[in-house]
């Protein structure tokens, strides 16, 4: 279970958003709403434990993420605006290697079907240079089905996904919720999700 | 975390480094010449006596290694940095110490030893004897990894910071001194008859020292870097 | 957290500590000008002239106490680095970012008049001293602080990557010191020490130490004024500072 409580983010003078407090069970989902420059980023990167709150505290199963460091990030699944893909490597390359740094290393094998599954069959071996944004999004999203992690947090995850890959996404989503993981997302767009959705506008 | 597991995922991101270097070769070379050229502007600016050269070969040798690791210090965590690569690093189940070990390592390998190997070819050109020459690869070997190790502080430091670049030769050029000046004195000592060991076991203490606080440093600054 | 700590971070916080400073500022100057007074006093009439060196050798009174604060501030300001690392408390960034311009000052104070020094001794003005080279060095070192922390627009950034850098720097000055040492002997560099002043006099010794405790107190004093500025600028939003009597007028 995770618990935000009174988070407070300050951005130069400017206090972004203050008293931020949810819970989330698992199996539920988070949708994270608010305009440009509310906050959102900011907060997320908070729940990872990457930003300092100005105030407030989060907690993972009723202990402070910052003491369990290592124990919290094994749990933890972040998918920012930067996907982490390196154009120098191939797509298959890149999903073994993000897997391997996040200390979840997977064999061929796996790398590959995670990446059929998202829709790049056939572009396994071409260097992420030639792959279009979508693409190299998807190719950031295999992380999802290769690192089995409980706790999800997406940044603008459908950026640059055509319609299909938005369905699929969601289908990978709410299969996670299914089974018990948690999700928290932001998006401009709603996501067709059949799982348990909470809300929390930033304004 | 077992310690296979660490010691595998230090291996990865050593491996992970150098196969980046060789997809994209002209990071590293470019580095390898400018050693080269300053190295080589030396005899130039001076004058070709090679009496002078000699005496003054280990020092030369050892400020353009400062200066060519220098330059390429600030690619160390630039473009991982960039692509949000960092991000999921500091975000790993594996401490960030780590994956920033293996970075140094890398960078080691790319920079450090490389340098190492070719200051024998520039030696020649200073008229250098054989078994000075020795000793100079030897010290070069041992102390570029500290040049490595304290340089990633400073290339953490000025991660994503205005002018980094510069700023990182103004942060880190004055902790480098004691390694050049043993470095440069192992070969000089060596030349003079008195024997470089007591310099080489300097370096290496230098070296032993670097890697126990390196990485850990690297690692505070980068997590402030992230913030 | 116990009563006890939360009282004592209170205390540490930058509106408790402002008006203290306040108050302290003007005594430490009154010292500086006494301490000062009398140091400067024994240094020119009391001392007597040097048996080799002549009336140049005056220059000590202001180069030797200059050299021990140069280092001196820096062990401070790492103090408060490592104290604002570890608990996380506004002012000790604050605090060290107030005292590098003044260690910066006194490393350079210290070497030019290690060169005025130098030229009447030994006929040119720089010379490869230990003391004088490592002190080159610090002043590296204090650059490099400086232009850390005014590269990162984010105050609170710029406080810990400071913070770790000083850090980095004080484990380094001891050895960068002892190489430095090292290097000068194996070259024979200088064959006049800047530190071994035949046998000083007892009255040019309290000159000295008067000297160092006005350039103490003047770096106190001139440390929390600047303190004092920086908690201004960042807090100038927040509602105590807005009620102070003096901002308003």
């Amino acid at each position: 279970m995770l618990e935000a409580s009174n988070l407070e983010c300050v951005r130069g003078e400017k206090s972004l958003f203050r008293g931020v407090s949810f819970r989330l069970e698992a199996g539920t989902c988070l949708m994270v709403q608010g305009a440009n420059g509310s906050g959102k980023t900011s907060l997320l990167r908070m729940l990872c434990g990457l930003s300092q709150p100005a105030a407030g505290e989060v907690r993972w199963n009723g202990a402070p993420i910052g003491k369990l460091a290592e124990d919290y990030r094994g749990e933890l699944l972040y998918c920012g605006h930067a996907g982490a893909v390196k154009d120098e490597l191939t797509a298959l390359e890149n999903a073994r290697i993000s897997a391997t740094l996040a200390g979840a290393p997977v064999d061929e094998e796996s790398a590959r079907t995670a990446l059929r599954q998202l829709g790049l069959k056939g572009r396994e071996d071409l260097p992420a240079r030639v792959l279009s944004a979508g693409q190299k999004r998807r190719v950031a999203l295999t992380r999802l089905l290769l690192e089995k992690r409980k706790l999800w947090v997406l940044d603008e995850p459908l950026t640059a996904l055509d319609r299909a890959a938005v369905t699929n996404l969601c289908g990978v989503i709410d299969a996670h919720l299914a089974g018990g993981g948690m999700v928290i997302l932001t998006s401009h767009q709603e996501l067709p999700l059949t799982g348990r959705v909470e809300h929390l506008r930033l304004d | 975390m077992a310690e296979t597991s660490i010691l595998s995922t230090l291996g990865a991101v050593i491996r992970r480094d150098l196969l980046l270097a060789l997809r994209r070769k002209s990071d590293v070379l470019t580095t390898l010449f400018f050693f080269v050229i300053v190295v080589s502007l030396f005899p130039l600016g001076i004058g070709p006596e090679m009496a002078m050269l000699r005496q003054i070969a280990p020092g030369v040798l050892w400020v353009a290694a400062l200066l060519a690791t220098m330059l390429s210090l600030p690619r160390l965590f630039a473009a991982d940095h960039a692509d949000g690569t960092l991000e999921q690093m500091a975000l790993s189940a594996v401490p960030l110490g780590v994956l920033v070990t293996g970075k140094i390592v890398a960078h080691w390998l790319l920079s450090g030893l490389p340098l190492a190997l070719l200051a024998p070819v520039l030696g020649l050109q200073f008229d250098l004897p054989a078994d000075a020459l020795g000793v100079m690869v030897l010290a070069l070997l041992i102390g570029t990894p500290v040049l490595s190790l304290i340089g990633a502080v400073g290339a953490g430091l000025t991660l994503g910071v205005r002018g980094g670049g510069v700023l990182v030769s103004l942060l880190v050029l004055p902790l480098y001194v004691p390694v050049l000046i043993f470095g440069a004195g192992a070969v000089e000592s060596h030349i003079g008859g008195l024997g470089a060991t007591a310099h080489l076991s300097l370096l290496a203490a230098f070296l032993a020292l670097a890697a126990f606080f390196g990485p850990w440093a690297t690692t505070v600054a980068l997590r402030i870097a992230l913030e | 957290m116990s009563n006890r700590l939360v009282n004592w971070f209170k205390f540490a916080s930058p509106q408790t500590f402002y008006p203290l400073a306040g108050k302290l500022i003007p005594w430490f100057w009154a010292l500086t000008a006494a301490f000062g007074l009398a140091g400067l006093y024994i240094g020119f009439f009391v001392a007597p002239t040097d048996a080799q060196q002549g009336e140049g050798y005056r220059i000590i009174f202001i180069h030797v106490p200059a050299s021990w604060m140069s280092m001196f501030i820096y062990l401070v300001m790492a103090f408060w680095a490592a104290l604002g690392l570890g608990f996380n408390t506004r002012l000790s960034g604050m605090m060290a970012s107030a005292l590098a311009p003044t260690g910066a000052l006194m490393a350079f104070l210290s070497l030019w008049t290690g060169a005025l020094w130098g030229k009447p001794m030994w006929g040119t003005w720089w010379v490869w001293d230990a003391r004088l080279t490592s002190e080159l060095i610090l002043f590296f070192l204090y650059l490099g602080f400086i232009a850390l922390q005014s590269a990162i627009d984010d105050p609170r950034r710029a406080d810990k990557a400071g913070a770790v850098l000083a850090l980095v720097g004080v484990v380094n000055i001891p050895i960068i010191y002892f190489s430095v040492k090292w290097w000068n002997t194996l070259h024979q560099g200088a064959s006049v020490s800047l530190t071994k002043s035949p046998s000083m006099a007892q009255t040019m010794l309290w000159g000295m130490l008067l000297m160092a405790l006005a350039f103490w107190m003047y770096s106190i004093a001139v440390s929390l004024t600047r303190v004092r500025a920086i908690i201004l600028e960042r807090e100038r939003h927040a509602g105590w500072v807005e009620e102070l009597g003096e901002i308003r007028s």
